[in-house]
């Protein structure tokens, strides 16, 4: 099939971007790696009457760390992002899920942001950005706001963003002393999107500044945020099972525990190859598979 | 004059003949100078799109074409009783199959549309994108109907009957009943049994389904340039059904991404198209994109195959008893049908064995899904999964060594002729000599060990073997005594050159199996000239001799015969010619590294450049009357037996992770037999590739339909086909047991990768899960299937 008839514009500033958008608003559909838009527009899913295209504006790209903070332009690509030491020492976590997202021409084009702004149910940064409680950055011409992850993806391909809004950048709080970040996915093939995945990222060691000091409660685990995603219209974060391990020890049991308690956090919708009793079989061997090589260190 | 019986072709000097030559069209495809079907624009070239039935079954109660016609750059807007003035209609039955039915099919839907995805209505526009904003300005209102979807009850009084003519919805069923299986099977120490599926999949050819039609009026001319595996029998389908004059018809296609049969079948589309040139008297160019592809292009597979198998307690295996029930689509494709790959179920299973017990019955009946029949390898990837996954469980049973319960029931090496239970007559197969190479090929005794280690650690691995038996090369067995206007021989000419180069043009054709190296090795051979001195011109009925070109591994087998036949005449010609310049006996004489040499001496004594030169240019320097016959045509019509039938066995091996129900591909081999090799490398890149569809169907492939008649994963985002990732090393070896009935003795090698890939698979996941007490036979052998089988969903 071919894309429906669209105009095409090639603005260089986010000012001019936020114009266009203002001016067209529902309109016209940002253009950024075109790698989710591009096959939609070509069976005609979409068909945007404007495409505007961001490639140009240099201002949205960019990984910077400054003051515990990680900031990721919106239009940096996968790419950039598996390759970036400043990502690996702040947010080992995505350097982590990258090589899981799609194929290497693929992730050439894609972006952080588009991938944000498309909400796959089955995409990795997503989930990364709901463990990491990363905080999305939107402007229009009525202003700016700040979204957290957690409020940022609402459904399937359903954002918190308004039309005429823009994702400029993402700020990811850096990871702190002794956490560490884990990360496991089941596909049906190499690069396809995620039959079930998880993220993970969390603290092994003693409970608290005193027990840190007196070496107390070594070896547990704490502070710990688990995504999945795949099994749901949007990442879940399984706060049942993250309680489940919170100060303890990962044995048998307490692992047990968790994989038990993800009944409690979600339900996984099927798709066309799996079942929802599948879906909820792979949450919990992976989650046991993350939370082993979380604990034992071989996870960042 | 000599006494010495001229050279075979085998020896001649220099040959090319079983050597691993380059591709010399291989530069030009490299240099994306490859001329696809796809890359044709002519003058005033216009675009059609179709709209297609959005339901499974439904009346077409109306039409309304005027918004429609009215849009931007539309010309024409065409429906099934448009078409139909133009076209005829087909029938896709054949005269040996008793009692086959099938209505007759227009190219586009007329008072009903039969599945999701018919051709409805036909949009003609100056671009393919204004075309497909045209089509949805179309109003059609349909009345829906209940859809026919699942075979288990096609033939229920309660289901309805898809076509009222036909009385019910059973296409086709036939038995092959031979020994006396209830006494075998009621005398049997062991009876191992099972219900298999093989559902839906479907061709995915990189290049789609693609044709520009020309016709020129003023000649009442049709030019097809069409993506066509069967260019001849498109000639005469577009002749028959247009109403043309056959020699008016034209078919070109000269490079082609990929057929695998699916570009080998009438299929509405590409009728439609060129009726609409004739209606319009411009070109008219079709391209199907994925989602037409999906829903358009025939389907393959769906079989549920219940089977059973009677072994003593030693291991002979003494019987078979199969039941087939296999759902096309709404009508038998034409002019092959889709009752092909059912029947070749019910001949093959068990065809490596020595057995004198079998029965097996077929029921081929029609559902309202996209219409189904011969893709490649068409039957054997079922009936060899069937058959070696019956073997496997009764080693099992029987505590014996895989390997061993082969060896002990295959037909003997040294039983040929050999004619099998379901009638199919062998002239020499290698099985015990193949199966013996494999074992040492891959190590057989090592992997088992590795195995063994290995599960102590908690890792499941299996090594499964996947034996065929391949019908390759048909004569006129297949589809000639059936009535079908398919040409069971092909053709060859030959043209020296003023330069002492050849052009040569023969009627197989180049689908990207390398039949273009393998024509030039033959004849550069035959000839005594280099390979670079030949041309070789494919894929044109207006400047080919006629014939059945490239489907059931015909290719290599039949288009070298003529090749040699050919060039044979033509070197006798060349010598003919020299022999007059050099006042010798042509006998005397001979071609080596493009030079006449004393056949005896080898001494150089003219170029064939020379004789060239002379015989176009200078004749008057030749003996009065002599008339230098440069250009020379030869046929070969398969000899001897219906079917060249190769054989070979598979070994697979994989890692199931038993938590996540993952199968990892680890290593495949594969030990062919398909005659003389004419080119190894070609022959192992076929084994590779037919593998990996294999791996498809064992893994990945699957068309999903919901129950009413909804394909839901037709696009290759939910469609899985492997991808490199996916596919293990593959391993090829060959064993050469040439046919007889040959000059050269190849036999076909283009499905043998195909024909036992899924079943070696299966047998391998099953063999890792042994310990487990888990099993599958159903495939695609997906993490659902497998994990549902440990039962841990
Ligand atoms: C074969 C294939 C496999 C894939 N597999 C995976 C996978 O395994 N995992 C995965 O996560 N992804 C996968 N993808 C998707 C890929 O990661 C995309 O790059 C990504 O989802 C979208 O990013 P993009 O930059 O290409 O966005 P585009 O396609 O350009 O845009 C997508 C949507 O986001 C909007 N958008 C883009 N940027 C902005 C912005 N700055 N502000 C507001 N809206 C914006 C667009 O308007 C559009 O609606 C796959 C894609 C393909 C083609």
């Amino acid at each position: 099939m071919k894309a429906a008839r669209f105009d095409y514009i090639r603005p260089r500033t986010v000012q001019e971007v936020l114009d266009h958008l203002a001016e067209h608003g529902d309109e016209a559909k940002v253009i950024a790696g075109g790698q989710s838009l591009v096959p939609t527009m070509n069976v005609r899913l979409a068909a945007p009457a404007v495409l505007i295209d961001i490639n140009h504006v240099e201002e949205l790209s960019g990984i910077e760390a400054d003051k515990g903070t990680l900031r990721i332009g919106a239009l940096t690509r996968h790419a950039e992002i598996a390759a970036s030491e400043t990502v690996a020492a702040h947010a080992p976590l995505l350097s982590m899920a990258a090589p899981w997202i799609a194929h290497e021409a693929i992730r050439n084009r894609g972006t952080f942001g588009g991938s944000l702004a498309t909400a796959d149910p089955a995409s990795e940064w997503p989930a990364c950005a709901t463990v990491l409680d990363a905080t999305i950055h939107l402007v229009s011409a009525r202003g700016t706001r700040q979204v957290a992850a957690g409020d940022f993806f609402q459904g399937v391909y359903e954002t918190a963003i308004e039309p005429d809004e823009l994702l400029t950048h993402v700020e990811i709080p850096a990871i702190g002393e002794g956490y560490r970040a884990g990360f496991s996915e089941f596909a049906r093939r190499k690069g396809d999107y995620a039959s079930v995945g998880v993220a993970v990222q969390g603290r092994v060691g003693a409970s608290g500044a005193i027990g840190r000091l007196l070496k107390r409660g070594e070896g547990r685990l704490h502070d710990l945020r688990i995504a999945f995603f795949g099994v749901a219209a949007r990442p879940m974060l399984a706060t049942a099972a993250a309680a489940a391990l919170e100060e303890q020890p990962l044995d048998e049991s307490t692992l047990k525990a968790a994989q038990e308690a993800l009944p409690t956090d979600f339900t996984p919708m099927e798709d066309l190859y799996m079942s929802s009793a599948a879906k909820a079989h792979l949450a919990r061997v992976l989650l046991g598979r993350v939370m082993t090589t979380l604990y034992h260190g071989e996870g960042r | 004059m000599s006494e010495k019986p001229p050279l075979s072709v085998l020896d001649r000097p220099n040959s090319y003949i079983g050597r691993s030559v380059p591709r010399p069209n291989a530069r030009r495809l490299l240099a994306g100078r490859g001329q696809y079907p796809t890359d044709m624009v002519l003058p005033r070239m216009v675009h059609v799109a179709f709209a297609r039935s959005p339901f499974a079954h439904a009346r077409i109660r109306s039409i309304d074409t005027e918004a429609a016609r009215a849009a931007p750059g539309v010309v024409a807007v065409a429906t099934g009783a448009d078409i139909a003035r133009l076209c005829k209609p087909w029938v896709g039955t054949l005269d040996h199959f008793a009692g086959m039915k099938s209505p007759p099919q227009y190219p586009l839907a007329m008072e009903k549309a039969t599945w999701q995805g018919e051709p409805v209505v036909a949009v003609v526009a100056e671009s393919r994108a204004e075309a497909e904003d045209a089509l949805e300005l179309l109003d059609i209102d349909y009345e829906e109907l209940t859809p026919v979807t699942d075979p288990e009850t096609a033939l229920d009084p309660a289901t309805p009957v898809i076509h009222e003519d036909l009385g019910d919805n059973l296409c086709f069923s036939s038995r092959v009943d031979a020994g006396d299986v209830d006494a075998a099977f009621a005398d049997a120490d062991l009876v191992v049994e099972e219900e298999f599926h093989f559902p839906r999949h479907t061709g995915v050819t990189l290049e789609p389904r693609v044709i520009t039609a020309d016709y020129d009026p003023s000649e009442e001319r049709l030019t097809a340039y069409h993506g066509s595996q069967t260019p001849y029998q498109m000639q005469d389908v577009y002749a028959r059904h247009l109403g043309l004059a056959e020699e008016n018809v034209r078919v070109l296609c000269k490079d082609l991404g990929g057929a695998f049969g699916i570009k080998l079948h009438v299929h509405g589309e590409e009728m439609t198209t060129c009726a609409l040139s004739m209606m319009l008297g411009r070109p008219v160019k079709w391209v199907a994109d994925r989602l037409e592809s999906f829903v358009s292009d025939i389907h393959a597979r769906d079989h549920r195959v219940r089977a059973r198998m009677a072994v003593t307690a030693e291991g002979r295996i003494v019987g078979f008893d199969v039941d087939d029930l296999t759902g096309v689509g709404p009508y038998s494709v034409f002019p092959r049908t889709s009752a092909v790959e059912g029947n070749q179920v019910i001949k093959l299973v068990g065809a490596p064995y020595a057995i004198e017990h079998y029965r097996a019955a077929l029921k081929v009946v029609l559902q309202n899904k996209n219409v189904m029949s011969q893709y490649r390898a068409v039957g054997h990837p079922i009936a060899f999964a069937v058959t070696e996954s019956l073997v496997d469980k009764a080693a099992a049973e029987l505590d014996m060594d895989p390997v061993a319960i082969r060896r002990a029931n295959y037909v003997p090496d040294d039983a040929y002729p050999y004619k099998t239970a379901s009638g199919m007559a062998y002239e020499q197969l290698s099985l015990q000599q193949s199966l013996d190479r494999l074992v040492e090929f891959i190590d057989y005794e090592g992997l088992r060990r590795e195995q063994a280690q290995l599960r102590e650690k908690g890792v499941y691995r299996g090594i499964g073997l996947g034996t065929f038996v391949e019908i390759t090369a048909p004569g006129a067995a297949f589809y000639g005594v059936g009535g079908a206007r398919i040409s069971a021989q092909d053709g060859c000419s030959m043209k020296l050159e003023p330069s002492g180069r050849v052009q040569l043009a023969i009627s197989i054709n180049e689908l990207g199996q390398g039949t273009e190296t393998i024509v030039a090795q033959v004849a550069a051979t035959e000839l005594g000239v280099s390979m670079e001195d030949i041309r070789v011109t494919t894929g044109d009925t207006g400047s080919t001799p006629y014939g059945g070109a490239a489907w059931a591994s015909r290719a290599a087998a039949i288009g070298s015969e003529a090749t040699v036949r050919a060039a044979r005449a033509l070197r006798e010609n060349i010598l003919e010619v020299a022999g007059a310049v050099l006042q010798e006996a042509p006998a005397d004489l001979d071609i080596r590294d493009g030079q006449i040499v004393g056949r005896e001496s080898g001494e150089e004594r003219l170029s064939v450049a020379e004789v060239g030169r002379v015989g176009y240019f200078r004749p008057d320097t030749l003996p009065p009357d002599f008339h230098p016959q440069l250009s020379v045509v030869r046929h070969y019509a398969p000899q001897g037996l219906p079917f060249a039938f190769t054989n070979g066995i598979h070994a697979s091996y994989v890692e199931v992770d038993v938590e996540t129900g993952g199968v990892t591909l680890l290593k495949h081999w594969v030990v062919e037999d398909c005659g003389r090799v004419l080119n190894p490398k070609l022959v192992e890149e076929q084994a590779r590739g037919g593998v990996a569809q294999g791996i498809g169907m064992a893994l990945f492939e699957e068309c999903l339909y919901s129950e009413e008649g909804q394909l839901t994963n037709a696009s290759l985002a939910d469609y899985l086909v492997p991808l490199s990732s996916e596919l293990p090393d593959i391993h090829v070896t060959h064993v050469e047991t040439p046919t007889q009935y040959s000059e050269i003795g190849a036999k076909g090698a283009g499905e043998a990768g195909t024909a036992a890939s899924p079943g070696a698979i299966m047998n391998a996941v099953n063999d890792a899960l042994r310990p487990l007490g888990a099993r599958v036979s159903a495939m695609p052998m997906t993490p659902e299937r497998i994990l549902t089988a440990l039962g841990r969903i």
